[in-house]
């Protein structure tokens, strides 16, 4: 049943709590507290998941070819992979594309947001808030709702099929460009289905907010791309709540990973500062003002203003951001002119460049160095879920001593749920993450 | 459903991959509702927190084993398997980080990561059909999702599945495409390379990269000569070949087999 509120008493001794699958996230994560009195002993997101070392089998690989591989290191988000990979080898090779290609980018990107969204909104996320075990159980209450967010997804992989020959790893995205542009047509096919989607994402974002929420806020530092004239998914530059306003080539100046004394993980922190969040809160937060009309009229009837501080409220927000993107894609499609050339001819030259896009879960950096051949050799990559990893802990840290009247199932629920709420992919993250050790 | 009236109990396992093949199962949209009516999806993390014990009557397999931990538990998910699956390049070829099996592991472990002696990891990303016996191996990098339900709708209905092994060659001459190799001179791995993405890198004027594998007795180091006479030098005609399904043995031939320079 639900997370429930039933609470029995303290237990005296020493309390483990582990759960040894975390469900509904991408990728292998296990959750390990251990209590004591009324005192959480030690709390540890430990990442299974086997290391893939792409940013070692991506030196001696041509730049072209890197925007087809970095896409592997996701299957739910292969755009901003391919995104951020592109914009920063844009950069180390001096590539400017053209204005139809820059909004084909962004509309790309609209499709993925409403597909990574939609999935974490209704299939990931929700079940928690409702007591189910997972999206069927919620179809079972309520087959509406889940048809509804089947067609929403669906919409936004038909996006991502039309533009890249397929939902998942799509083949049209390249250094320069894209192997081929839609025509406006197959754009505009497109536009009685986003119409509809208009309504049903408004209705995400008021069912989502009618749900209960834990009386939980934190004072987080939020980092996101940011750009004065739209709501950035590609282009900006690197800002957070605290003052941070950078371009993306000093990010791994200020943001550092450290070594923590109750995780064997690194965790990205900012430095001198601490740990901070990425993703929809963040983006939100900071970017509010260059929400689209609709987006941001939800917001307020969904009494969300920034700043949101309660982690639970981000799936709110993510029905936001959709609304957003569903707009965004209907405005690139009415203005769509198709590009002179989809792609410019880019010749190989020795550079190094860095940048960062806004995924689906936040900022994602990459930098890369390429030699006069145009093979890689030097790649560093920096996914949303690593950098949130050091945020999510210390999230529990903080909420967990809230539920210890509860019994150990419902509180691994509990703490599941605040997991979920940064939507984490941890495939995207242990290419990075250091696996933490069994010591006792 | 089962002689004992029963729904059929499917299972969903990962290793080391990128979750796409198995989000081919929530990508089918129009067939999700129906297909978990008809099944009782009895483990699968990725979208749900029920994870029941088998034994299983059809085990989706998808990634690669790249541990020694995955290697045992592979061990143990067999023996809880009447069928089982591998889905996508990772679970049948060694995926992308395949790469390793030719390089020193320890070197990009170093440069990856601060503190490597934290990693534990084998030298080699292998296909899981180098562990256990594997009923069937579903091909692409991501699957197709509409090979996907056929292949839970055969296995249910005890057919075999209708899931082509010819080339992609076929498939892009289906779609009316003009070949890139021959009009444009672009190296394409499509005649070697299964049939199943619909050749949508041809479709965009750009040379299959090969996602879906070799094909049924493909012939990759005479393509590979091909590649030469249109003036790739070794070096690209060898990453052409090493790359998402780099470890299968057909495309291994071209680097492991041809005269060294």
């Amino acid at each position: 049943m639900t997370p429930a509120d039933s609470a029995p008493a303290l237990r005296p001794g020493v309390n483990k709590i582990e759960v040894p699958v975390l469900a509904r996230v991408e990728g292998e994560g296990e959750l390990h507290i251990k209590t004591k009195s009324g005192k959480i002993l030690d709390l540890k997101l430990r990442i299974p998941e086997p290391p893939r070392l792409f940013e070692g089998f991506l030196r001696g690989r041509h730049f072209m070819e890197v925007p087809d591989i970095t896409a592997r290191i996701c299957g739910i988000c292969p755009i901003a992979y391919q995104m951020s990979s592109i914009h920063a080898l844009e950069r180390a090779l001096g590539v400017q594309v053209h204005p139809s290609v820059r909004a084909l980018r962004r509309l790309f990107y609209c499709g993925e947001w409403i597909e990574s969204h939609v999935l974490h909104i209704f299939f990931l996320h929700l079940p928690d808030f409702l007591g189910c075990q997972d999206a069927f159980e919620v179809a079972a209450k309520n087959a509406d709702a889940v048809r509804m967010a089947l067609r929403l997804k669906k919409l936004g992989n038909e996006i991502v099929r039309v533009m890249g020959g397929r939902e998942i790893h799509p083949v049209s995205a390249c250094v320069g460009g894209f192997w081929r542009a839609p025509r406006r047509e197959e754009l505009e096919a497109l536009v009685p289905e986003l119409e509809w989607a208009l309504d049903a994402s408004l209705q995400a974002v008021s069912l989502t907010a009618s749900l209960e929420f834990p009386d939980f806020e934190q004072d987080y530092e939020f980092v996101a791309l940011s750009h004065p004239e739209e709501y950035a998914l590609n282009e900006g530059r690197i800002v957070s709540s605290r003052g941070l306003d950078i371009d993306a080539a000093q990010f791994e100046e200020h943001s550092i990973e450290q070594h923590v004394k109750h995780s064997n993980a690194l965790h990205s922190v900012m430095r001198e500062r601490g740990s901070y969040m990425v993703g929809p809160l963040a983006r939100f937060n900071l970017n509010f003002a260059q929400l689209t009309g609709k987006a941001r009229q939800a917001a307020a009837q969904a009494g969300l203003v920034p700043p949101v501080r309660n982690p639970f409220r981000s799936i709110v927000v993510r029905a936001v951001e959709t609304v957003f993107a569903v707009e965004e894609a209907l405005r690139i499609i009415a203005a769509y002119e198709p590009p002179p050339a989809p792609r410019l001819e880019v010749r190989p030259a020795p550079g190094a460049g860095a940048a960062a896009t806004e995924a689906p879960r936040g900022l994602l950096y990459h930098r890369y160095a390429v030699d006069e051949n145009g093979l890689i050799t030097e790649a560093r990559i920096v996914p949303p879920t690593a950098q949130n990893l050091r945020r999510i802990e210390e999230d529990l840290w903080g909420y967990v001593p809230k539920l210890l009247s509860l019994d150990n199932d419902q509180i691994a629920w509990r703490a599941e749920m605040a997991v979920r709420n940064y939507d984490p992919c941890i495939s995207c993250a242990t290419h990075f993450l250091k696996l933490r050790r069994e010591d006792v | 459903m089962s002689s004992d009236g029963r729904k059929p109990r499917i299972a969903v396992f990962k290793f080391a991959s990128c979750d796409g093949c198995q989000l081919s199962l929530l990508d089918a949209e129009d067939e999700l509702l129906a297909v978990a009516g008809a099944v009782d999806i009895a483990y699968f993390p990725e979208a749900s927190r029920r994870m029941e014990k088998g034994p299983y009557d059809i085990v989706l397999v998808e990634g690669s084993i790249t541990t020694h931990h995955d290697a045992e538990a592979i061990q143990r998910i067999r023996r809880q398997a009447k069928t089982l699956v591998t889905i996508g390049a990772c679970a049948t070829a060694g995926g992308i980080q395949a790469l390793r099996n030719w390089h020193d592991t320890a070197e990009w472990v170093r440069l990856v990561y601060a503190k490597p002696d934290f990693i534990s990891t084998l030298k080699t990303s292998t296909p899981v059909a180098e562990h256990v016996p594997v009923d069937f191996e579903l091909r692409g990098c991501p699957i197709n999702k509409h090979q996907l339900l056929e292949l839970i709708a055969a296995t249910l209905a005890g057919r075999k599945p209708n899931i082509p092994a010819y080339s992609l060659c076929i498939e892009c001459k289906r779609r009316g495409n003009t070949c890139v190799m021959v009009a444009a001179g672009t190296p394409c791995l499509g005649p070697v390379t299964q049939a199943g993405c619909g050749a949508i890198c041809p479709s965009m004027r750009r040379g299959c990269y090969g996602c879906f594998g070799p094909m049924e007795s493909a012939n990759a180091p005479s393509l590979a000569s091909q590649f030469r006479v249109l003036g790739a030098s070794r070096e690209e005609v060898d990453r052409a070949f090493r790359s998402y399904n780099g470890w299968s043995w057909p495309f291994r031939r071209v680097f492991e087999e041809a005269p060294k320079p």
